[in-house]
């Protein structure tokens, strides 16, 4: 498949919303201590990286004033199901904002927002919308039982895992420049794990693809009962959206560089810097991984995209 | 979900299992689908003739006429005079080599789309611009509430749908669902205008759902078969395959 920037962009960028999300959440539910300010800007960074995601996701529409349609079959498709909770996602983490931001206290200690609402009952939902909206995000790419590169458990997986594993680090990179030394304390070690834990299940994921042998091929594809088929032209002299919107375009050894790059940025290199981090209090390790870990899970989409291989590309393989 | 996972774990373990001896009949293959689609009494679809088809185009040629000249807007050429002209086209005819020589065969592969019985292209469709009919089972896409999220064309194993670089929205063959059924038309043009266009009959029309139509039969006599069965999308159009014709004795 071609990645498109747009998915890109806001598979990525709404991932690490929800996952600073779900941690301020819990660290919430769990009593942490923490500065109400630090909790507010946090919440609201996630608020923009969700924001900048919808947006993203505006881009890959030919028809953007007919978006609000796209919420009608949620009967039915996965997509218009995400499409319904991505909003309705944006507009709780709001409420609790304005929740926790009404509650007025200004001191530190677990009681910003006095009330259950701020601190129980709306991070407790957020937890869980953030999950649902990861299941539906995946399942879009999951349920297209063709694409046999993605329609695999492993794809929900990866999603929820990437997602919190960079939520993680964010949060940690954010709480050690803003001195929230409790907070890092009580989610260094579960940002170390996390992206460990999602870069384990990715590499199975890596380990399918490349083992998978695909159900189609040509003889499947044409009928064609004989041993080697082979096309001799594609039907246009020149390109067509079946052969932009389905072929990477990249070289096989661009191919390789991106799946070493985007475990070295994404998970390698964080997963050093957040050990050196837990043993060597600092803020430098915490946002180096941060830093490091961004785009490569640009790169990891990127590929995760490139190394799904379309059934209908068995039809466009010579040009004439 | 939980019925989606069992299919996948499922198709996995047989897909892992190793051949067995080819002595005993084989199971029948677990299904790929959760859901299948509901059956149609009615299923308008092409026939098309591997036999004869000589790969001239004309299908593609008159189909892009009929269908950029209607009332749903043209299908855009981009660049069409340029070193790389690109196109919305419903019809496509491929040309395939099989076989070694001296032995080779040229097939010559027309493809549009199949109007899946079960269209995996519906049920993802977000805005429900994509849809079957119920009446003939034609798999159309509303231009007006299409959001060109291309979805749908990620969906279809085939490549059957194009996206109009032009007006974004998602284009596919239809039929010629505004030909078939006007009446102002004199009855014998009531067909696809490949249909019509094809100098060698290669492409048959009808309703596959009556087994005495001319579609239902050539697929029954001729041995029809629907473009990767391994997905059980149950394709209504279907090919019929080369014939030998041996060289006559003189």
């Amino acid at each position: 498949m071609h990645p498109a920037f747009s998915i890109l962009f806001f598979t990525t960028l709404a991932g690490t919303g929800q996952g600073l999300l779900v941690l301020m959440a819990l660290a919430l539910l769990l009593g942490v201590p923490m500065a109400s300010g630090f909790v507010l800007a946090a919440i609201g960074l996630a608020q923009l990286l969700l924001l900048a995601g919808l947006a993203a996701s505006f881009l890959h529409l030919g028809h953007k004033m007919r978006a609000w349609r796209a919420v009608l079959m949620w009967r039915t498709s996965w997509m218009s199901r995400e499409v319904i909770l991505l909003p309705a996602f944006i507009a709780l983490v709001a409420l609790w904002w304005l929740a926790l931001a009404g509650g007025g206290s200004v001191g530190n200690v677990g009681n910003v927002g006095t009330g259950a609402l701020g601190t129980v009952w709306l991070p407790a939902l957020v937890v869980l919308s953030a999950l649902a909206l990861w299941y539906c995000t995946a399942m879009i790419y999951a349920c297209l039982r063709f694409i046999e590169e993605w329609a695999h458990p492993l794809t929900i997986v990866n999603f929820m895992l990437i997602g919190l594993s960079a939520g993680l680090v964010l949060g940690c990179a954010l709480a050690a420049l803003s001195g929230e030394q409790a907070l890092l304390r009580a989610t260094g070690p579960w940002a170390f794990t996390v992206t460990w834990l999602a870069w384990a299940t990715r590499r199975l994921s890596l380990r399918r693809n490349s083992l998978l042998r695909h159900k189609s091929n040509l003889q499947s594809a044409t009928g064609i009962r004989s041993e080697r088929p082979v096309q001799k032209s594609m039907g246009m002299s020149a390109g067509s959206f079946n052969t932009r919107e389905f072929f990477h375009g990249a070289s096989a050894a661009a191919l390789r560089h991106v799946r070493w790059g985007f475990q070295l940025l994404a998970f390698g290199l964080p997963v050093l810097l957040m050990g050196w981090g837990l043993v060597n209090a600092g803020a430098w390790p915490w946002l180096l991984a941060a830093l490091m870990q961004a785009p490569g899970l640009l790169a990891e989409r990127w590929l995760f995209f490139a190394q799904a291989k379309h059934p209908q590309n068995l039809y466009y393989q010579t040009v004439s | 979900m939980i019925r989606w996972l069992k299919d996948l774990l499922q198709s996995n373990l047989v897909a892992d299992a190793p051949a067995s001896g080819r002595s005993q009949p084989p199971a029948p293959p677990p299904s790929v689908r959760a859901l299948p689609g509901e059956t149609l009494a009615k299923q308008l679809a092409l026939v098309i003739d591997l036999n004869v088809c000589v790969g001239c185009h004309a299908c593609v040629t008159s189909c892009k006429q009929w269908n950029t000249s209607g009332s749903a807007g043209p299908l855009a050429d981009l660049n069409a005079y340029g070193a790389n002209p690109t196109g919305t086209f419903f019809n496509r005819v491929q040309t395939y080599e099989a076989g070694t020589f001296p032995g080779t065969d040229t097939i010559h592969f027309p493809k549009s789309c199949l109007h899946c019985e079960d269209p995996p292209c519906v049920p993802v469709c977000p805005t429900g611009a994509s849809y079957k009919r119920k009446e003939d089972g034609i798999v159309l896409v509303d231009y007006d509430k299409c959001i060109g999220c291309k979805y749908c064309a990620w969906a279809c194993p085939y490549g059957a749908r194009e996206l109009d670089e032009e007006r974004q929205v998602m284009t596919k063959c239809t039929l010629c669902v505004d030909r078939i059924y006007d009446d102002q038309l004199p009855k014998e043009d009531r067909k696809p205008a490949c249909v019509k266009a094809c100098p060698t009959g290669a492409r048959l029309f009808g309703d596959v759902k009556d087994p005495d139509s001319e579609v239902s039969k050539a697929i029954r006599e001729r041995g029809g078969y629907a473009l990767m069965p391994e997905w059980e999308t149950q394709p209504a159009n279907q090919y019929l395959p080369r014939r030998v014709t041996p060289a006559k004795e003189s």
